[in-house]
C-alpha cells in the first residue's frame, strides 16, 4: 500500500518535472533566439549587410554585431545613446527618490490641515492614463524653450516616478514605530533632524528600491523621449533609438544590431531587475520588524 | 441563500460572495453619495468660514493689517519681521507683473480661444502675400491656464500673508515678541517641515502633471483636432459635443468606441484570468513536496520579467514575424511543414488571439511569483486536518487553495485587471494596434483604448477625441478602484475563511 503509494507520488513528480521542463524550454527560447541571433554573421549583399535571413537560426556566428554597434555611427549612434541614457538615468535616479522620499515622508509623518486632500488629488492624478497628457506635456517644455533636453526628460521621468511610487515607500515608513520620533523629539530634535538622523538609515531597503526602480524607468521608455526628441537621433536614448531600428525602412538591414544592442541593454537592467526584487521583498517585510 | 455559509462550497461561496457585491452594491453607492454630499457641504461650510475669518480679520486689526490687504506683507514688515514682509511684497509684485505684462493677455480670450485668423494684409515686392500674425488658440487655452494657476497662487499667498500680518499685530498688542527670521527657517525644518518637503513635489507636479491634465481636459470640450491645428487654423469650445459623437452622433466615431471598448474588456478578462490562473497552477507544481531545484525553476521565470519589455516583446513579434518570408515560426511552418504561411499579425482574430498568447509569456512569471509568496503563508494545519480526513489532492485544492487564493487575491485580480486594461506596451509593442480596419477611425483591430489615444494625439492629431477618450478611460479606472477600496477594506473585516 504505501509502496505504491510512493511510486504513484514519484510518477506524478516525474510527469511535473517534464512539464516544467517543456515550459521553462518556451519561456527561455525567445531570449536564446535574441541571444544567437546577436551574434549572426551577415552577409553582405550589394555592399549592404541583410540582417533578415530565411533560416530559424543563423548559419554563422561573429562579434561583429557588436563592434559595428559601435564603429559604425553614422546613422544610428548606439554609443551617443548609451551615454545620453545612463546620464538621464543617473540624474531621473537622484531626483526621483529625492522626491519619493520628501513626498513619502510628509505624508506618512507630518500631520497637517490639508494632508488627507493631497493624498486623494494624487490618487486621482494617477488615474487618469499618461498617454493623455504626453502631447500637453510636450507644448509646455516646448513654451519654455526646453524641447529636445535631457534635462526636460529627468524632470518628467522623475515627476512621474514620485507619484508613482510614493505609495510604496509611505506604506513603509507607516511601519517604522513612531515612538523613536517622539523620544528623539523631546530631546529637542527638530523633524528635519528626525528624518536624517532616525528614519533614513532605517530606511536602507526602499530607498535602494526606489533608486533602483527610477534609474530603470529612462532605459525601456520608449514613448515619451521619442516624443520630445522627435528626430533629433543623436539625443535619443537607448530604448527609443532601438525600436527605431525596427521600423520598416531599417529592419532589414539593422535587425542583427538591434539584437546586439538590446542584448547589451538587457544584460545591466535583468540584473538590477533581480538586484531590486530583494529589496522590494526587504522593503515590504523587513520594515516592521526593525522597532 | 438560506444555506449556512459554512457549509457551502467554494463555488457557492464564491456566487454567494459574488452575490452580496451586488446587492450591498446599492448601498455602497449611495454611501458614497452621502459621503459625497457631507463632503461638499463641509466645503462649502469651510468657505464660508474661510470668508468669515478674513473678514474678521480685517475689522480686528490695526490699520497696518487692513493695509496688508491691498500691500501684502505690509503689517510684517511694521512689526519688524522684515524679510518675510518683502518676501510676500516681492511675490505679489512678480505674480502681478507676470500677469499683467504676459498672462492678461492670453486669459482675456479664453473664452472664445481667439478671434483674428490669418488674413492677407498685402503684398511684399516680390509678390508673395503677407499675413497677419494670427490668434493661437493653444497658446491661449495653455498659457490662460497657466495664468489662472498663477493667479490661484497668488490668491493662497495673500492670505498667507494677511495672516501673517494679523499674528504680528495680535502679538504686538499681546507685548509678546515676534519670530525672527532665523525662528522662521528654523520652523521651517521642524514644525512647518511639511511646507519645505512638499515645495519641489507640488512645483513639478503642478507644471508636468496637474497643468497638462486640466489643459487636456479643458481640450476635450473644444473642436482641436486634425482640422483645427494651430497656428493657421482657430479651434473654439464646442461644449459636450465630442462626447455626444463618441456616444453615438456620429456613427464611425461611436462604432470605433464599442467596439474597442467591447475588444478592450473581452481582452482584460483573459489576460487577467489566464495569467492568474496558470500563474498559479504553475506556483502549486513549483512548490509542491518533492519538486526540487525550487530556486532554479523560479528563476528561469523571472528572468523572462527581468528582461525589459520593449526588448523581449519585439523578439516576439519577429519570431512569429508574417511579411516576406517571414519569422522563424513561419519558416519552419512553410519550409518544413509545408503549410501555407500563417498570417499571426495581420488577421484580425488570430492577432487578437496570439496577443492574449504571448501576453501570457510575460504575465504568468508575475502572477506565479505572487502567489507563490501566498500558497507558502497557507496554514499547514489546514492541510494536515485535510489529509487525516482522506481528502483527495483534487479536492484539498478546490476546497482549500482555491477558495484560500480567491479570498486573499480579489484586490489583486482587480488592480491586474485595471493594468490590464490600460495594457500600452503589450499591445504596442507587438501590433501597434493592427491589422488595420476601414470600419474604425484611425484605429486597429487589435487597439485598446489607451493605444488608440495614443494614435490620436501622437499620429492623427485629434486632441479632442483623444482627451474625450482619456476621461472614459479614467472613469473606468476610477470606478474599478474605487471597488478594490471597498472590496478590500470589507474583506479586512469578515471573516469570511476561517
Amino acid at each position: 500500500m504505501i509502496k505504491s503509494m510512493k511510486a504513484r507520488s514519484r510518477i506524478a513528480n516525474t510527469v511535473i518535472y517534464v512539464f516544467l521542463s517543456v515550459l521553462g524550454v518556451i519561456w527561455l527560447l525567445p531570449i536564446a533566439w535574441l541571444l544567437l541571433r546577436s551574434f549572426q554573421e551577415t552577409p553582405q549583399v550589394l555592399g549592404n549587410p541583410v540582417a533578415w535571413i530565411n533560416t530559424i537560426l543563423p548559419e554563422s556566428y561573429s562579434f561583429r554585431n557588436f563592434t559595428r554597434l559601435f564603429t559604425e555611427t553614422g546613422q544610428f549612434n548606439y554609443p551617443q545613446w548609451y551615454l545620453n541614457t545612463f546620464v538621464v538615468a543617473i540624474f531621473t535616479c537622484l531626483l526621483a527618490t529625492s522626491l519619493v522620499l520628501m513626498l513619502s515622508y510628509t505624508f506618512s509623518r507630518l500631520r497637517f490641515k490639508a494632508r488627507k486632500g493631497f493624498m486623494n488629488v494624487g490618487l486621482i492624478l494617477t488615474m487618469f492614463p499618461g498617454f493623455m497628457t504626453m502631447i500637453a506635456v510636450y507644448h509646455i517644455l516646448k513654451a519654455f524653450g526646453m524641447e529636445q533636453s535631457h534635462v526636460s526628460l529627468v524632470l518628467v521621468y522623475s515627476t512621474t516616478a514620485m507619484l508613482a511610487q510614493y505609495i510604496l515607500a509611505k506604506g513603509f515608513f507607516d511601519t517604522i514605530p513612531r515612538g523613536m520620533d517622539e523620544a528623539a523629539m523631546l530631546d529637542g530634535a527638530t523633524k528635519n533632524q528626525v528624518f536624517w538622523k532616525i528614519t533614513l538609515p532605517m530606511s536602507k531597503p526602499i530607498v535602494i528600491y526606489t533608486a533602483l526602480i527610477s534609474f530603470m524607468a529612462p532605459w525601456v521608455d520608449f514613448i515619451f523621449a521619442a516624443i520630445i526628441m522627435r528626430d533629433n537621433y543623436d539625443k535619443y536614448t537607448l530604448a527609443v533609438g532601438l525600436f527605431r531600428m525596427l521600423e520598416r525602412e531599417y529592419i532589414s538591414t539593422w535587425f542583427t544590431r538591434f539584437c546586439a544592442g538590446a542584448v547589451l541593454v538587457a544584460i545591466p537592467i535583468t540584473i538590477l531587475f533581480v538586484i531590486s526584487q530583494r529589496y522590494y521583498v526587504e522593503g515590504i517585510t523587513g520594515g516592521s520588524t526593525k522597532g | 441563500m438560506d444555506h449556512n455559509f459554512f457549509t457551502m462550497n467554494w463555488f457557492q461561496k464564491f456566487i454567494y460572495n459574488l452575490l452580496q457585491f451586488f446587492i450591498l452594491l446599492p448601498g455602497r453607492l449611495w454611501k458614497g453619495i452621502r459621503a459625497l454630499g457631507n463632503g461638499i457641504v463641509r466645503l462649502v461650510k469651510g468657505i464660508g468660514n474661510f470668508f468669515a475669518g478674513l473678514w474678521q480679520m480685517f475689522w480686528d486689526g490695526d490699520v497696518f493689517v487692513k493695509l496688508s490687504y491691498l500691500i501684502m506683507g505690509f503689517g510684517c514688515i511694521v512689526r519688524k519681521q522684515v524679510l518675510k514682509g518683502i518676501l510676500f511684497l516681492g511675490l505679489q509684485g512678480g505674480i502681478i507683473y507676470f500677469v499683467q505684462s504676459f498672462g492678461w493677455h492670453y486669459l482675456r480670450e479664453i473664452g472664445t480661444l481667439g478671434t483674428a485668423e490669418r488674413e492677407i494684409i498685402g503684398y511684399s515686392p516680390l509678390g508673395t502675400p503677407l499675413y497677419s500674425p494670427p490668434d493661437n488658440s493653444m497658446l491661449i487655452l495653455l498659457y490662460g491656464v497657466m495664468t489662472m494657476l498663477v493667479i490661484g497662487v497668488l490668491l493662497a499667498i495673500w492670505v498667507a500673508s494677511i495672516k501673517a500680518s494679523y499674528k504680528a499685530c495680535e502679538n504686538h498688542r499681546a507685548n509678546r515678541k515676534n519670530t525672527t527670521a532665523l525662528e522662521d527657517i528654523r520652523g521651517l525644518l521642524d514644525e512647518k517641515y511639511q511646507a519645505t518637503l512638499l515645495s519641489g513635489p507640488m512645483l513639478l507636479a503642478s507644471a508636468f502633471v496637474i497643468l497638462p491634465l486640466i489643459f487636456m481636459i479643458l481640450i476635450a470640450f473644444t473642436n482641436f483636432d486634425k482640422n483645427h491645428q494651430p497656428p493657421g487654423n482657430l479651434f473654439t469650445w464646442v461644449g459636450f459635443q465630442n462626447f455626444q459623437d463618441v456616444l453615438g452622433n456620429n456613427p464611425l466615431k461611436a462604432k470605433t468606441f464599442s467596439y474597442l471598448l467591447g475588444w478592450n474588456i473581452t481582452w482584460a478578462i483573459f489576460a487577467t484570468f489566464s495569467n492568474y490562473l496558470l500563474g498559479m497552477l504553475l506556483a502549486i507544481l513549483i512548490n509542491k513536496k518533492g519538486i526540487k531545484l525550487k530556486k532554479l525553476w523560479r528563476t528561469i521565470f523571472v528572468v523572462t520579467i527581468a528582461v525589459p519589455q520593449f526588448v523581449s516583446l519585439l523578439i516576439m513579434r519577429n519570431i512569429f514575424y508574417d511579411q516576406g518570408q517571414g519569422g522563424p515560426v513561419n519558416i519552419l511552418l512553410t519550409q518544413y511543414f509545408g503549410m501555407d504561411m500563417v498570417r499571426f499579425w495581420s488577421d484580425g482574430p488570430l492577432a487578437r488571439i496570439m496577443v492574449i498568447i504571448v501576453n501570457m509569456w510575460v504575465g504568468i512569471p508575475y502572477s506565479m511569483l505572487i502567489c507563490s509568496g501566498i500558497l507558502m503563508n497557507i496554514p499547514a494545519d489546514l492541510y494536515e486536518s485535510a489529509r487525516i480526513d482522506g481528502a483527495s489532492p483534487l479536492k484539498t485544492f478546490t476546497r482549500i487553495t482555491l477558495p484560500y487564493m480567491l479570498f486573499i487575491t480579489t484586490p489583486y485580480l482587480i488592480t491586474q485587471f485595471v493594468g490590464n486594461f490600460n495594457n500600452f506596451n503589450v499591445i504596442y509593442l507587438l501590433t501597434q494596434g493592427n491589422p488595420k480596419s476601414v470600419f474604425l477611425y484611425q484605429a486597429g483591430e487589435t487597439d485598446l483604448l489607451v493605444t488608440w489615444l495614443y494614435k490620436l494625439t501622437v499620429d492623427f492629431a485629434d486632441y479632442n477625441l483623444a482627451s474625450v477618450i482619456g476621461i472614459f478611460v479614467f472613469i473606468i479606472s476610477a470606478v474599478l478602484s474605487l471597488i478594490v477600496y471597498n472590496s478590500s477594506s470589507s474583506m479586512k473585516n469578515e471573516e469570511a475563511f476561517q
